[in-house]
């Protein structure tokens, strides 16, 4: 019997096919990936059942952190040219006799996550060089009674969008007196519409329990 | 994609070559697997939910309108308390029961998040119409029932509205409770698929009815607290 020659010459695969299907899911993932904005504090939203997305635009965002901050944040609506977010910082400086330049309304329509930054430490937080000096601004909005940002920031909002919607988004574990004052400040600005952020989870119920 | 033109020399014309020099790929596929495998963790792709619950408006004079009426034999009200604890009494407290002295307040019954514990009370009185929603459902999933997707949510809540049996939920929060909490009962309700529920601020008596339901019951005995 003649044996069988084996090729001493690994055999070589051809990975051509290998890199063009690589080649298109990595286009996929580059043209489809929003990427996460680091959040000045970190949340786990709760879960729930419901399955609607949330809106891409017109939302105003409110941050509630586990130690009872609140931060907020709006978009720049649905056309970046209609630049709602330096429309109302300029309007709040108006408020709180603040003036801001060309450079530090760019800077916060660019900024990218929430700001919990009180209207006195506004000028020093845009013009603040890095991330690390800005985070030390990050103190939550005022929304005391004495001195209500919270609620000035909600008005102008309103005003300069007026289909802005309200969505809360907290962590599993902030006191409900926080969430309460947010409530009780967008009721009287007269919200009444909330969104609130969760994560899917499904949920079972026992027929046959029910049926009985 | 992988061909080099191979420069053919006047000289040394011993061999032609046919094919083109094979490209080793391996280092390309090895850089694509780490971009990949980079896009796919930082990728946001599952987007966050949102639920929607609207609150009814701020009755800014109490003189000029009352609160609105409902019956009382419907009525639930749910008051979520500290340490994930929910705390269930149906009814209402006359004006003249609270401001006895003492107080005569109604016995709280105390339960919680699982699935054994608030959703099956709420199932037990909101049963007519959850089997209603429940069948209508059915009847969509399995293709008895034609329609298109926003006609069945219409549907749904016309189901609803023409309900008269349910509960009239009323969530009220302690100042212990926490915003998971919030977002669980709300959830709840909409498991439950109760038709009418709200948020409402907290009363003080109920505040005083929590505090002694949680105070007085160490852990396990949550009878005595409930006969309280």
């Amino acid at each position: 019997m003649p044996k069988i020659k084996l090729p001493t010459k690994s055999p070589h695969i051809d990975m051509t096919p290998m890199v063009d299907t690589f080649c298109v899911v990595l286009t996929f993932l580059m043209l489809t990936t929003t990427m996460r904005q680091p959040e000045p504090a970190t949340v786990d939203t709760p879960f729930s059942i419901s399955e609607t997305p949330t809106p891409d635009f017109n939302t105003m965002t409110f941050l509630l952190s586990n130690d009872g901050k609140v931060f907020m944040n709006f978009d720049n609506g649905p056309d970046t040219l209609l630049k709602y977010r330096p429309k109302i910082l300029a309007e709040m400086g108006k408020r709180y006799g603040i003036e801001f330049n060309e450079k530090e309304l760019r800077e916060f329509e660019k900024y990218p996550s929430s700001m919990g930054v009180a209207m006195s430490d506004m000028k020093a937080f845009l013009d603040a060089k890095d991330n690390s000096t800005r985070k030390e601004f990050q103190k939550g909005i005022p929304l005391d009674s004495a001195d209500n940002q919270l609620s000035m920031w909600i008005l102008y909002a309103r005003q300069v969008n007026p289909n802005i919607q309200a969505v809360i988004k907290g962590d599993s574990k902030t006191g409900f007196e926080t969430v309460e004052k947010v409530l009780d400040i967008l009721q009287d600005k007269n919200v009444n519409r909330f969104s609130l952020i969760t994560s899917l989870e499904a949920a079972k119920i026992n027929l046959e329990e029910i049926q009985q | 994609m992988a061909e080099v033109v191979v420069e053919e020399k006047g000289k040394g014309k011993k061999k032609a070559k046919k094919h083109p020099p094979r490209i080793d790929m391996t280092p390309m596929v090895d850089l694509m697997c780490l971009l990949i495998t980079f896009f796919m963790l930082t990728t946001a792709f599952s987007k966050a939910k949102i639920m929607e619950i609207i609150l009814p408006e701020k009755i800014k004079d109490p003189t000029k309108q009352e609160a609105p009426k409902i019956s009382a034999s419907r009525t639930l009200n749910i008051i979520l308390g500290p340490n994930d604890k929910v705390y269930v009494y149906p009814g209402t407290v006359k004006p003249e029961d609270y401001s006895a002295n003492p107080p005569i307040l109604p016995p709280l019954t105390e339960t919680d998040f699982s699935a054994e514990g608030i959703r099956k009370l709420l199932l037990e009185r909101n049963k007519a119409l959850f089997r209603k929603i429940n069948d209508f459902n059915g009847q969509v999933i399995s293709g008895k029932l034609k329609i298109s997707q926003d006609s069945a949510k219409n549907a749904i809540s016309k189901l609803k509205s023409d309900d008269d049996t349910g509960p009239i939920v009323l969530i009220k929060a302690y100042k212990k409770a926490t915003y998971g909490n919030f977002v669980d009962i709300l959830d709840e309700m909409n498991i439950c698929g109760i038709a009418r529920y709200t948020f409402v601020k907290i009363a003080w008596y109920e505040n005083r009815m929590v505090e002694m339901a949680a105070g007085l019951t160490p852990t396990a005995s949550a009878t005595s607290s409930s006969s309280n």
